[in-house]
């Protein structure tokens, strides 16, 4: 047999139907439903008298219109029409919700993978293009449209396109103070925004083998960002032993089975991809964007760019544009940006582990005067871990507010939302014109950027930072 | 859904790279669970201000865009959430066909599902368009789905790529949860065969 991509292996033991000059019909093995982009496909279901095909295979939460304070109490009624929408519809069509009741209501890219819902090999599909975070575990992993999630409700199946094949291979090794964020950051900032269009990516190389499960799902959850719809990085011992015992992964002896298919799902030796990127990790510094794509980014010992160095005019126009809106200079450093609000959290950076990072900065010390920072966990499971930990208290110590679990500013869907001209160090994936708040300022950085800018008030290399160990009691 | 034929319409350009979907409809219009009705809050941040005046600069507000059924824009269109909602505000506002060097990928998919051509050109091309319509008020271009050129009446004619089964899923426009469920017997199969093989959910 031809040697294989791991995305090819997986891609052919989903393909029910293949016709020639037709898209594949794909099966899907795990939908994730959330309340913003499913109202249209359950009425289309309604309205074609059709069911749910494989309740047992759909999960839902709420998460994006979700207040991070009071959160019972949704002030505004179109947004709790739309999350008793989603109550109603699970409700009516048999289909699991984890609504705000329970512990493990989150950000679904949190929420499936803690679930252990998230397996090597499954194909998984949800409105919502941050999908492709699922990808960290070996799953092919992407987001879809509304129409597509009403297909897959009734069907369990995709009409799709095989995608092409690209390999980034992240070189060498982290140095103190990297982070996964600045992986995908940097990659991004090298490569634009649209050079993954119509590929799946896989991640590989020594950098990614040393990543945890977490910081591997920082990296797939960007994969949009770059235009691919989905990335994918083989499963290892790492990812085996993150699985091992959640509530929806194979228990047992059948766990022990699973991990052997998994194995096999990896990329065969001298499998061929369609296309190779090299990334060099080893010289990678903290990352922070100065522009209103994710591709307009830097290192932290850089500067805003002059628009009119760039090598097109689109590129100059675009650059021009966003430091307009950014209402930044060319050539000033980045160390001397000034910010007013940080946020820690969503589907990109809201796991323990960027809660833990982003605490082991704020330990000790006080958020500026001149800074508003909330820290909101991805899921009711991260919260109650972290208080476990003390993690709530080392940041209201320091003056951070401590949320409960949503998607919060990473879209502003709800009450969390920037003021315009308001300037935000921000751990989400999108700095977009209005994203965070119509006139709101975005700059993404990695937790450990976000909490060392919320102390000093502006962004600072977080490589030079002194780390406090302990607080007084 | 309707089916794309033909269409003779007037062009409005949005001369900016990226165009997310964030820009096209922002997250406050996401709530509504109605699949009508977002046209008016197409590109809201660019058409209005914060105190909601109209922005007249912004192509879409100037007169001799209204009613424009063509959209032309720059490279990766539609890039960031899968949100479906922008393609409703597009086709809602009135646009059938957009023209850019590329779609993102999902933003590409949805269109096709709303009965919207996205037409993919080269650079040059685009730069040709943007030009022609910049210099003549009222420039339209007819889009022929059925031979696949677009062409204007100084004389231009491109032809231009696509999928074949994606040009006849407009052509007709297919119901394509139909399509699939005419292959329900393979389906269920190969439900039977993972279920058999202890394949877990």
């Amino acid at each position: 047999m031809s040697k294989q991509t791991m995305f090819e292996k997986i891609w052919n033991n989903h393909v029910i139907v293949a016709e020639e000059g037709k898209p594949s019909i794909l099966y899907i093995d795990l939908h994730l439903v959330h309340e913003v982009t499913s109202p249209q496909a359950f009425e289309g279901l309604r309205l074609s008298g059709r069911k749910v095909r494989r309740p047992d295979l759909t999960f839902a939460t709420m998460d994006h219109n979700v207040p991070t304070k009071d959160r019972f109490n949704i002030s505004d009624p179109i947004s709790k029409q739309q999350v008793d929408t989603l109550t109603t519809n699970c409700q009516e069509f048999g289909v699991k919700l984890y609504d705000l009741n329970t512990i493990d209501q989150g950000v679904v890219h949190v929420m499936g993978p803690e679930l252990g819902l998230t397996h090597p090999g499954k194909t998984i599909v949800c409105g919502d293009s941050h999908t492709s975070t699922h990808g960290a575990f070996g799953a092919l992993a992407f987001g879809i449209g509304t129409s597509e999630v009403e297909h897959v409700l009734a069907t369990q199946c995709l009409q799709q396109s095989k995608a092409k094949t690209m390999v980034i291979r992240f070189n060498g090794k982290r140095q103190p103070g990297i982070t996964a964020k600045d992986m995908i950051l940097g990659l991004i900032a090298k490569y634009g925004t649209d050079f993954g269009t119509g590929y799946v990516m896989e991640y590989t190389g020594e950098a990614i083998r040393a990543l945890t499960m977490e910081e591997r799902m920082t990296v797939c959850n960007m994969s949009i960002e770059a235009g691919a719809r989905a990335g994918l990085i083989a499963p290892d011992l790492t990812t085996f032993d993150y699985l091992r015992g959640r509530e929806y992964a194979p228990q047992g002896a059948a766990f022990d089975a699973a991990v052997e298919q998994w194995k096999a799902l990896c990329t065969d030796e001298g499998a061929e991809y369609d296309s190779v990127i090299d990334f060099d990790v080893d010289s990678l510094i903290p990352q922070v964007t100065w522009g209103t794509s994710p591709g307009m980014g830097t290192g932290i010992t850089s500067s805003v760019p002059v628009p009119e160095n760039l090598p097109t005019e689109n590129e100059r126009k675009a650059a021009a544009s966003a430091l307009e809106y950014m209402d930044l200079k060319p050539g000033t450093p980045m160390t001397d940006i000034t910010i007013d609000y940080v946020f820690i959290g969503s589907c990109t950076n809201g796991r323990i582990e960027d809660l833990r990072a982003a605490a082991s900065v704020a330990r000790g010390h006080k958020v500026s005067p001149n800074v508003t920072a909330i820290v909101v966990p991805g899921s009711g499971r991260v919260k109650i871990q972290a208080e476990k930990e003390g993690l709530d208290k080392v940041f209201t110590e320091a003056g951070f507010e401590w949320r409960d679990a949503g998607c919060s500013m990473c879209l502003a869907m709800n009450p969390d939302v920037l003021k315009p001209g308001q300037r935000c160090a921000s751990t989400s994936n999108r700095n977009f014109e209005g994203r965070q708040g119509r006139g709101g300022r975005t700059h993404l950085v990695s937790p450990e950027m976000a909490a060392a800018a919320a102390v000093q008030g502006r962004f600072v290399d977080v490589r030079t930072w002194e780390f406090k160990s302990e607080v007084k009691a | 859904m309707e089916p794309f034929v033909q269409l003779n319409g007037l062009v409005a350009p949005v001369d900016r790279v990226n165009v997310d979907t964030d820009a096209i409809i922002p997250k406050q219009f996401l709530k509504r669970i109605e699949r009508s009705g977002f046209g008016q809050y197409l590109f809201f941040e660019w058409r209005w201000d914060e105190q909601g005046n109209v922005i007249p600069d912004f192509n879409l507000n100037k007169p001799r865009y209204q009613g424009a059924s063509v959209l032309l824009s720059r490279a990766n269109f539609g890039c960031g959430s899968s949100r479906e909602h922008a393609p409703w505000a597009i086709l809602d506002y009135g646009f059938r066909c957009i023209i850019a060097p590329s779609f993102a990928d999902i933003f590409y998919n949805n269109c096709f599902k709303n009965g919207i051509l996205p037409i993919k050109l080269s650079e040059e091309q685009v730069d040709d368009l943007f030009e022609r319509t910049n210099a003549k008020e009222g420039y339209t271009l007819k889009v022929d789905l059925e031979n696949k050129v677009l062409s204007d009446d100084a004389g231009l004619s491109i032809p231009f790529e696509l999928d074949e089964h994606r040009r006849q899923f407009l052509l007709q426009g297919l119901d394509d949860i139909g399509l699939t469920l005419k292959h329900e017997a393979a389906i269920t199969a190969y439900e039977a065969k993972r279920a058999a093989a202890g394949v877990s959910a």
